[in-house]
């Protein structure tokens, strides 16, 4: 791993360009969050802002961006909706002493039994729901909000085949509330869903009552956000060392993201965490160092202290284009081809998690879903026991444990001949209920007034068997 | 005369022609070395990591990519070495050719229409321009 110096200097003028672009390329998304989280654009922003600096210093990923995201937006959804901004604050505060814990304890460990079945899901159900929540934004809104919102994505998608330096988004709402203007079309904007405060973030104690009734209601959105806060972050984590051929201390970033959630919902944030395309955006641009993130967070600040008037005239089809495009960038494409050509359990796993998703509107609920699930197949898929009878001899290939031992039982109290030899060199006893199982049948066998042989069984399991059987 | 050749490839069918081209180079120049250049695209980054279980089978993953173009160089008893390298495909390859100072740089190209051209980029195109040292490009 490079020393703090070389995260923090080892490329200054790449990563102040490229903490540039992303803070251009931060602030439509940080708005569009806020709105889909349903709190005021400054909780976005003030979010983004809190976040990409302090991470910038306490994070396990260099040149990795965090900020308000639509993960975290989409998981708050409902504890804005019924209780306002302030349990929010107070949740994002518990999130982050979650995840300061998760990360002491090692949880990063825990990522890889997580398959990439349930990753691919949790991406195309992100993708998903952040189209979803602009759909009433734009149904009955007449035909110039379509209108707005083809032009923002032909923008976007076509501008940067021929012109990269500045984030297309940005150029497309300079464009477009420039054009709003000039021909003095009506359409919602920004400033009809909030304001914008042109300051920064003040030390602020979430106003809530200090109770067990207050912790029961944040708890569940906490634990959630903790989830897939650390989910998508060691993910974009993992995608930034292979993409930078660095390496990265994965519990100090699941830290690193408590203590900025901690500390941003003291400053009016809500709970954010690492985001996938800003962090790819900053490595396509040069960012690789801790200074990139820092740039993003306090450029996105001075943008918004300068330009802060203006913001709020930007009308909200643009800013729906942006999150269609950010839905389609999110969404694996590749998983189409993967139903049809992934092992089928995979598949399923994958389709799983994607449904409960999208049916009970929260991520968290589908990633444990679809962890529990492929951890069933998996149990399943190593159970399979083939037990061949050669001469006499019954070759057991697969491991012993718990869910494949009835078979072995069944099996092996059917034989007949009167010296049974059990070769256990393709098997490994790994539990109480292997062990006990084969003594069970042992006994039965000796009952029948035959000889048992067993054979082959590798040090590990005799030690178990011994062990266990006193 | 061409002592170090870089190849790129892909895994297509392309860099499949252009190593043969590649081959009958090197079995000329006596001492001449191929270097397969392959670059993992960032733009795929996301893509690639999902559709794979852990790093290490990324890495296997992206070895598979250009085991076409191995078989033809083993096949042919020429002594080449791989390098992986990560970034915008085009681009990419000319830095990583002018830096190493190689004497050839071999690349297929994938026939895209003027169309195509303009919405995709040809890498090989961009590279011709671009590096500083003989190119020669298989159709």
């Amino acid at each position: 791993m490079q020393t703090l110096q070389q995260q923090w200097f080892g490329n200054i003028r790449g990563d102040i360009l490229s903490g540039i672009v992303v803070a251009l390329a931060l602030i439509p998304e940080a708005i569009a969050f806020s709105i889909i989280a349903g709190v005021d654009p400054m909780v976005g922003l003030y979010a983004s802002f809190s976040i990409a600096v302090i991470i910038a210093f306490v994070g396990g990923r260099p040149g990795m961006i965090s900020a308000a995201t639509g993960a975290m937006a989409l998981v708050m959804v409902d504890l804005v909706a019924d209780h306002g901004l302030h349990y929010l604050l107070a949740a994002t505060i518990l999130t982050g002493i979650i995840q300061v814990i998760l990360g002491v304890s090692g949880i990063a460990r825990l990522m890889r039994f997580i398959p990439n079945a349930v990753m691919i899901g949790f991406v195309n159900a992100l993708a998903i729901l952040i189209f979803m929540a602009q759909v009433p934004h734009f149904l009955g809104e007449g035909w110039l909000t379509y209108v707005f919102i083809g032009v923002t994505l032909l923008i976007v998608y076509t501008l940067p085949r021929f012109f990269k330096a500045i984030p297309a988004p940005l150029i497309a709402i300079i464009l477009l509330t420039a054009a709003a203007f000039l021909f003095n079309i009506e359409l919602k904007t920004i400033g009809d869903l909030g304001t914008i405060t042109q300051s920064l973030p003040s030390f602020l104690l979430p106003d809530v009552p200090f109770n067990l009734e207050t912790l029961q209601i944040i708890l569940p959105y906490a634990l959630a956000l903790s989830v897939v806060g650390l989910l998508e972050s060691l993910l974009t984590a993992q995608i930034v060392d292979d993409m930078t051929d660095t390496k990265s201390d994965k519990n100090r970033e699941a830290r690193g993201q408590g203590i900025a959630n901690f500390v941003n919902g003291f400053f009016g944030g809500m709970a954010g965490c690492a985001m996938i395309g800003q962090s790819v955006i900053n490595v396509k641009s040069g960012g690789r160092g801790r200074l990139s993130t820092l740039v993003a967070g306090v450029f996105l600040m001075f943008l918004i202290i300068v330009l802060g008037d203006l913001v709020i005239d930007i009308p909200m089809p643009v800013l729906i284009g942006i999150m269609v495009m950010v839905s389609i960038g999110t969404f694996d494409w590749g998983s189409f081809k993967y139903l049809v050509t992934a092992p089928r359990a995979d598949a399923l796993v994958m389709f799983v998690t994607v449904a409960i998703v999208v049916w009970t509107d929260n991520l968290a609920i589908g990633v444990v879903a679809g962890v529990v699930l492929s951890a069933l197949f998996f149990v399943g898929s190593i159970s399979k026991l083939k037990i061949k009878k050669r001469d006499g001899v019954y070759l057991i290939e697969g491991p012993l444990f718990f869910a494949s031992t009835q078979k072995f039982v069944q099996t092996l109290e059917m034989a007949e001949e009167d010296h049974v030899i059990i070769d256990l060199t393709s098997s490994h006893l790994w539990d109480e209920s292997s062990v006990g199982a084969l003594v069970r049948v042992t006994a039965k066998l000796q009952q029948q007034g035959k000889s048992v042989e067993v054979r082959g069984l590798n040090p590990a399991s005799s030690a178990l068997f011994d062990k266990l059987n006193g | 005369m061409y002592q170090h050749i870089i190849l790129a490839a892909d895994g297509s069918e392309n860099a499949v022609r252009a190593a043969e081209e590649a081959v009958k180079i090197a079995t000329y120049t006596e001492g001449s070395k191929i270097e397969v250049v392959m670059v993992a695209d960032f733009n795929k980054a996301t893509a690639d990591r999902l559709h794979t279980q852990s790093e290490d089978s990324l890495l296997l993953e992206r070895q598979r990519k250009i085991a076409n173009v191995e078989h033809v160089l083993e096949g042919a008893g020429v002594p080449y070495t791989v390098t992986v390298l990560k970034g915008d495909p085009g681009p990419e390859i000319v830095r990583y050719v002018n830096d190493s100072r190689a004497d050839l740089v071999v690349i297929g190209s994938r026939g895209l229409n003027s169309l195509q051209e303009m919405m995709l980029g040809s890498v090989s195109h961009k590279v011709m321009k671009r590096v500083k040292c003989p190119a020669l490009i298989v159709k």
